[in-house]
């Protein structure tokens, strides 16, 4: 996502972010200050490594020059506290005050040594931390892409298409939430562990999705979110690879990922699951996720993540849409709407519903939704209606749900989407 | 200089005989000038800014009214005959060049192909104040 494509190392070195800034935090507890160190010492490394060559030990390299930015900010911070003591100095009867504590910043001057600081890999430690439930969703996926993604402000801004004062804002209200929370930087006990995973893998979905849902504005810089997602989901599974909930949401991102290129035409309109041209579909993606959720069901009690690969996996194995087999993807939503109570699962069943018992069976699920204010006059429900209200033969209804839908929806490509589809209705009328 | 091309839509029919009861293959024709509009504005290097509005059925007015709660009512202006679409800024060299590109938005292809014509305001974004000689 750097504006310096001729740069070779950017997959290395966004592998190391999150372990050099484990390292220095060890090393100064300072989370805030250190991962600023972290992100200058990143950006020396793209000027520095392309004209001297990647560094023997590019891990060292970092974990040094982020040491060294530090010790320079804790050498002006000590000179500021030099300065204001001697203020106090002047003034009549000074009152008794602390020394600053010389000791914590002479200990950093001399070289450090960057072995004994880079043994171990804080990777999840530090997307534990990000994560962590104090924060905001949008707040924890600022800090996650850039303390954990290693990207720059002025990336994460661009993907998020917002300025990029708000998004340093956003980050640095961020951390500045972890240091009034006393959010510890070690990984949660078993008792908390499993809730704080969920953190984790819902942020890490969050970013796929913008990346994926979104092909409007930006579209290239938004695709690399959903690449950047798959890639910390790649490295959590890597770190945790018995977590059944990961393996499934990776596979998730990959069955989903499989379909991008068909996703949406020349013009970058949508092109809906049923009428894609599956020759696009992304065949190793697809083998992966499907070998990835197939053993992580094998294990037992499925989580949600898992489910949802699952379908995703029946649908992509479908040769043709005729071929998708409705009543088992029936019976997975069936498995997840008893598990949580969630309005856009209930939707998708309610569709899965109207592909195996017909049009007005799903329809009258519809109708129960409409209750539901967390769903009710969503876009989507008008969307859904128009769809099975077209199934059913019904076209004057069709257009008008289609229509609603199209007026409020607040992304063009799902506008435009909803426009043609009543157009075509309305042309075949 | 900055100016900001505003897109007005007439709201009255918008539902009924907007965009949506264009024949398909208009809708994709509009839909493809439009980004092609904005894609060469980009290109042109003059392209500041762009945002398409969502529709005004889910737009609503906020009045503040002194006692810390304002009153919110659905949107647009009830006396408006048009409502904001959508807006590009561009920098430009000059007002003239501002109405160049505002004329060919404003003749986005409609129904049948033919021109929409569409009012585009053209206002000038404020700026710092000039530099003292």
């Amino acid at each position: 996502m750097t504006d310096s494509v001729a740069f070779p190392w950017e997959d290395l070195l966004r592998d190391l972010a999150p372990q050099v800034l484990g390292a220095v935090v060890r090393r100064y507890g300072d989370f805030a200050a250190a991962e600023d160190a972290v992100q200058e010492a990143l950006v020396a490394a793209t000027l520095q490594w392309p004209k001297d060559g990647l560094p023997d030990n590019p891990r060292g390299w970092l974990i040094h020059v982020a040491l060294r930015r530090m010790s320079d900010h804790h050498r002006a911070e000590l000179a500021r506290k030099r300065r204001e003591f001697i203020v106090v100095s002047m003034v009549p009867e000074p009152p008794r005050l602390d020394p600053p504590s010389l000791g914590a910043f002479t200990s950093c001057d001399g070289e450090a040594s960057p072995a004994d600081l880079a043994s171990q890999d804080d990777t999840l430690v530090l997307l534990f931390m990000c994560c962590h439930p104090a924060l905001t969703s949008p707040s924890a996926i600022a800090l996650t892409l850039r303390a954990v993604g290693g990207l720059t402000t002025t990336e994460i801004a661009r993907a998020y298409l917002v300025p990029e004062a708000t998004m340093a804002q956003r980050i640095s209200r961020a951390k500045q939430k972890i240091k009034t929370s006393g959010v510890p930087f070690e990984l949660p006990d078993t008792a908390e562990r499993n809730q704080r995973l969920g953190a984790v893998l819902h942020v890490l979905y969050l970013i796929f999705n913008e990346g994926y849902a979104s092909s409007g504005g930006a579209t290239l810089q938004r695709r690399d979110l959903a690449v950047e997602a798959i890639r910390l989901t790649r490295a959590v599974h890597a770190l945790l690879p018995n977590e059944a909930e990961v393996a499934g949401l990776l596979a998730l991102m990959l069955l989903t990922d499989a379909r991008r290129h068909a996703r949406t035409g020349p013009q970058g309109e949508l092109i809906p699951l049923d009428e894609q041209d599956r020759s696009l579909w992304n065949r190793d993606e697809i083998a992966v996720g499907t070998a990835l959720v197939s053993a992580a069901l094998s294990r037992g009690a499925a989580g949600p993540y898992q489910l949802q690969a699952a379908i995703a996996a029946l649908h992509d194995e479908a040769p043709t849409a005729a071929d998708t087999d409705w009543p088992q993807i029936l019976a997975l939503y069936g498995v997840l709407k008893r598990m949580a109570d969630n309005p856009v699962v209930a939707l998708n069943d309610a569709i899965a519903t109207a592909m195996v018992h017909g049009p007005s069976a799903g329809l009258e699920l519809l109708n129960a939704l409409d209750a539901d204010e967390r769903i009710a006059g969503h876009y989507r429900l008008d969307a859904v209606r128009g769809h099975l209200l077209e199934k059913l033969g019904d076209r004057t209804s069709a257009v008008r749900h289609y229509l609603v839908a199209a007026g409020k929806t607040a992304s063009v490509p799902e506008r435009d989407y909803l426009t043609l589809k009543a157009a075509r209705l309305g042309d075949a009328r | 200089m900055k100016f900001m091309l505003m897109m007005h839509a007439p709201k009255a029919g918008w539902t009924d005989a907007g965009i949506g009861s264009w024949p398909m293959d208009d809708i994709k024709a509009h839909i493809g000038f439009m980004k092609q509009f904005s894609q060469d504005l980009s290109a042109s290097g003059v392209l500041v800014g762009a945002e398409g509005l969502a529709g005004p059925e889910e737009a609503r007015v906020v009045r503040a009214q002194g006692n810390g709660s304002p009153a919110v009512t659905d949107g647009p202006f009830a006396e408006a005959k048009e409502f904001l679409a959508g807006y590009w800024i561009v920098d430009v060299e000059s007002p003239e060049q501002a109405y160049e590109i505002a004329g060919r938005a404003s003749a986005a292809p409609g129904k049948g192909g033919v021109p929409l014509n569409m009012p585009i305001e053209v206002r000038q974004v404020m700026s710092a104040p000039p530099v003292e000689a």
